[in-house]
């Protein structure tokens, strides 16, 4: 196995990465700049940067290797995650854009007027960034490991230093740009790659991919799209659709990429353009699972199907040709990596700026910048120390469970702030807790243990179907109970978050 | 002498009653927390939630049926079109455009909503 041209691959993204987070540099001078880009990027840089930060190893690595194992029962996954953003589309894009925030915590705080919800929503945030980060540092060491020889702890030392520094250095003003372009890189890096195997596989006779003898599961099984095809399958199927559905919206790095939209309206194209962008490359992953089922058995019958799309080309195409398209396959996963856990860097070091390394500590306090600084130096080093001491987590089913935790909480926090004038401080602590408490308990359930036939391990392997109808109801019903706990300047509140921006409305104090 | 009456003109002084109101924008209204504004705002979240539940709608029909569809028929995964498996057609392509397509029309029809509240509310109403 011939290592060198991953090893300029994977520098080149990172001085590219690194170049371009500099160049952006000069256009960050204020604390504006560093949170939200001063609020000035348009829907298709921004709809790139999106894309960029929200396309991770689970969709660039992940989706490949389960597609080739279990069939097409794991493409809901894809279309989940793009299906979601229709969801935030339709019901929190221009709204959660005109609450004039920064954080999910900001949004809690300015519509319910609390402290207490503010502080939970920190809380949460914090802990979905840690646990969509820990697997990203992982799988990095997976595959510099697969592709280099590099040894484990390398790649998941070397992406949060990489991500660091850039963050500090120029936060979200430059980070977009980085952004932006590695939606590119990843699109680019699995198109030509595939082009190339499909010309191979078609002068092959075009072997039929369900057909064909594999070790794997039968072509039935491969072709049906619910796993098992049971009601368990059903439940499981369904469940999976709740949590990535809702769950979009609750994610803290796609939340933040909102505040960067100069109005409501923005925000809205921004997002039609980000479906139009993931419903591209999300058409890719699930052929290099086909082309897999046909090329590369030997994986499926070694239990190595994560690194499907970086071994595929040098399986199908020997030569330089095949190392060359190995070199691109492994640039685009190393960006994936570096720009999903800049975007959750930024997000949660934001929220830890604000309510953690911002707060005075013996009568002085950091300033804004610094603040944010420190708060992401915090986001990522946590999540790095875990990555080294816990066993490998799996990257798509750590995601999983990231989604369904954001559903169960921040979804109903949204949904019901938006829309019903009747939500409670109280009311939402109580549905946080009950959401939160649910679908966490599933996941350390379920990182603790190996699912089971029964179907108590079925409803804990995918919690949401549960977990957030149960948040949904007890945000609702302890606000109903609590209706003198209504905040007094509601009224000008959901004036501000409904009205076009050109009408002049009071919109009670911005938050800027 | 002329020949054509000229045509009859009403002349009539200033209106002595004073003006009830002063001319103002009708989006005074919902700052001043009257019962008027209230109705412009509620009016406007009806229609924007009513486009929402639409657009969740059509996913629910378009997407959310199919794992109960298949689960019912799993003879439909046989199917195959141009080659391709039906579940694989419709999760691996036909998705997309889809997804597309509703996000798209619920914009448009979101901002035609906004277009109109801002005509409606920036109307000054005169005595």
């Amino acid at each position: 196995m011939n290592q060198a041209p991953g090893i300029v691959a994977v520098a080149l993204v990172t001085i590219a990465t690194l170049a371009i987070g500099t160049w952006g540099l000069r256009f960050s001078r204020t604390t504006s700049d560093f949170l939200v880009a001063s609020r000035t990027v348009g829907p298709r840089l921004n709809a790139s940067a999106i894309g960029g930060e929200y396309l991770s190893a689970a969709s660039f690595l992940g989706i490949a290797g389960l597609v080739l194992v279990r069939g097409t029962e794991m493409m809901w996954y894809p279309v989940g995650w793009t299906a979601g953003y229709l969801v935030l589309l339709v019901l929190v894009a221009a709204p959660l854009r005109r609450s004039g925030a920064y954080t999910l915590s900001d949004f809690a705080e300015a519509r319910l007027g609390s402290r207490r919800v503010r502080v939970l929503c920190t809380v949460i945030v914090v802990l979905i960034g840690w646990l969509y980060l820990l697997p990203q540092f992982q799988g990095a060491g997976i595959t510099l490991q697969s592709t280099l020889g590099a040894p484990r702890w390398a790649g998941a030392v070397l992406v949060p230093l990489i991500v660091l520094i850039n963050v500090v250095s120029g936060g979200m003003r430059s980070i977009t740009f980085v952004q932006a372009f590695q939606y590119w890189l990843k699109l680019t890096a699995l198109l030509l790659p595939i082009i190339v195997l499909l010309i191979v596989w078609v002068g092959d006779g075009g072997p039929h991919p369900v057909d064909v003898a594999s070790s794997g599961v039968s072509p039935r099984a491969w072709a049906l799209p619910l796993a098992g095809g049971d009601a368990q399958g059903l439940y499981l199927t369904y469940s999976l659709m709740v949590a990535t559905f809702l769950g979009t919206m609750g994610l803290p790095h796609v939340v933040v990429r909102y505040y960067t939209n100069p109005d409501g309206r923005a925000a809205r194209r921004t997002t039609l353009v980000v479906l139009v962008l993931l419903g591209l490359f999300y058409l890719l992953p699930p052929l290099y699972g086909a082309l897999g089922r046909v090329y590369a058995d030997t994986l499926v019958a070694s239990g190595r199907t994560d690194v499907l799309v970086l071994e595929l080309p040098r399986l199908m195409v020997p030569g330089p040709l095949g190392e060359l398209l190995t070199a691109l396959v492994t640039a685009g996963a190393f960006a994936a990596f570096l720009s999903t856990s800049s975007g959750l860097a930024i997000a949660v070091g934001g929220v830890l700026g604000q309510d953690v390394t911002g707060r005075p500590v013996r009568g002085r306090r950091l300033s804004g910048i610094a603040a944010f600084r420190a708060g992401c130096a915090l986001a990522v080093i946590v999540p790095c120390l875990l990555a080294l001491l816990l066993p490998d987590v799996g990257v798509a089913r750590a995601v999983g469970l990231a989604f369904a935790v954001a559903a169960s909480t921040f979804c109903p926090l949204l949904v019901l702030g938006i829309w019903w004038r009747g939500l409670t401080p109280v009311g939402a602590i109580a549905g946080l807790v009950v959401g939160g408490a649910g679908s966490g308990a599933a996941v350390i359930w379920t990182l603790g243990t190996l699912p089971g036939p029964g179907w108590a391990s079925v409803l804990l392997q995918q919690p949401a179907a549960w977990s957030v109808p149960a948040a949904f109801l007890t945000m609702w019903a302890v606000s109903l109970a609590t209706p003198s706990k209504v905040p007094r300047d509601v009224h000008r509140t959901m004036v501000r978050l409904h009205t076009p921006e050109q009408v002049t409305l009071e919109r009670g104090p911005r938050r800027v | 002498m002329s020949e054509r009456t000229p045509p009859r003109v009403r002349v009539s002084g200033p209106s002595r009653r004073p003006t009830l109101r002063p001319a103002r924008p009708r989006r005074r209204q919902i700052d001043d927390e009257t019962r008027l504004g209230e109705l412009y705002l509620r009016s406007l979240l009806r229609e924007q939630l009513r486009h929402s539940a639409l657009s969740l709608l059509a996913l629910l029909l378009g997407i959310g049926s199919l794992p109960i569809v298949f689960y019912l028929a799993p003879g439909l995964s046989d199917v195959r079109l141009l080659g391709m498996p039906l579940p694989w057609l419709l999760l691996g392509f036909a998705v997309y455009p889809f997804l597309v397509v509703v996000g798209w029309r619920y914009v448009r029809s979101a901002e035609r909503t906004e277009a109109d509240f801002a005509d409606l509310v920036e109307t000054v109403d005169r005595p």
